[in-house]
């Protein structure tokens, strides 16, 4: 019962935040409408189980990627009103149809049963002893051990890109000078 | 009332949906980028659900990995979202850049 309201309260406040994210005209708004459904996504996490990824949820994309975006936001100064009338007039009704017909697919594609329905039986959710935190970390450095260490490698590129990209060059400093 | 992992499976369509959506009607980057981080949020459901489904671990491990990607990737944009509005300070709608060139 306690698991129903929670699932009820979640997916409300997952929609209206999705749906805020996408109506609000000023980015600032959309920002914290997508902090409200990340938060709910971890609280669905944890319906489900899945503590560590839930903790995770919170820590990396609630607090890190939205501080990023609120940064980005403030640095440029783009937290004027956008203006949602579109010159292309017939672009907002097709795209409505075309998430509609997404949503039809993807429910379309439930029935199915793409999956086996096999359970695991090298990485179960109760295998091995420990909590779910013990578990997924043994899954990570054991079986998925190269795909993490490749992803130490992936953010690295992304963090030298990110500076190669931010940083102004001084070639182009000295023209902004000179002409301003 | 038990809540079936169909439950999530159709929330998680419409979060997608919704982030698809958006995806196409705004203009403004930042919030297109927004719309992107809706959608594998959204993937991230379906895995965590199908993880419970079929009592295996790997869902919650791929969605570790799915958002070490999304970080990666958002600061990629981002850095290039403030490099392009630097260089040009027409504005950050899609309209602007939509030449991709300087």
């Amino acid at each position: 019962m306690v698991t129903l309201v929670l699932f009820i309260a979640f997916a409300i406040i997952a929609l209206v935040g999705a749906l805020g994210v996408v109506i609000s005209r000023n980015p600032v708004h959309s920002a914290l409408w997508l902090v409200a459904t990340l938060l709910s996504m971890a609280g669905f996490f944890i319906l489900e189980g899945a503590y560590l990824v839930s903790a995770v949820q919170v820590i990396v994309y609630a607090s890190a990627i939205v501080v990023l975006f609120l940064f980005v936001i403030m640095l440029l100064g783009v937290d004027r009103e956008e203006s949602l009338t579109d010159p292309l007039k017939v672009q907002r009704p097709v795209a409505l149809m075309l998430g509609l017909v997404v949503f039809a697919l993807l429910i379309g594609l439930m029935g199915n049963h793409w999956a086996t329905g096999g359970e695991s039986a090298t990485a179960a959710l109760n295998s091995g002893g420990g909590g779910n935190v013990e578990r997924v970390a043994r899954e990570i450095f054991t079986t998925y051990l190269w795909p993490f260490e490749l992803t130490s490698a992936l953010l690295v590129v992304a963090v030298v890109g990110g500076v190669a990209l931010a940083r102004r060059s001084r070639r182009a400093e000295a023209a902004s000078e000179v002409a301003p | 009332m038990i809540i079936t992992p169909t439950w999530y499976l159709v929330l998680a369509a419409a979060l997608f949906a919704i982030g698809a959506v958006g995806m196409l009607v705004r203009r403004n980057v930042i919030v297109m980028f927004m719309c992107v981080e809706l959608m594998l949020n959204a993937v991230n459901l379906t895995f965590v659900t199908f993880s419970k489904t079929l009592n295996d671990l790997s869902g919650q491990v791929a969605v570790f990995f799915v958002l070490v990607v999304a970080a990666a990737e958002v600061a990629i944009g981002l850095a290039l979202i403030v490099a392009i509005f630097r260089r040009r300070h027409t504005g950050t709608t899609a309209d602007d850049i939509s030449e991709l060139r300087g």
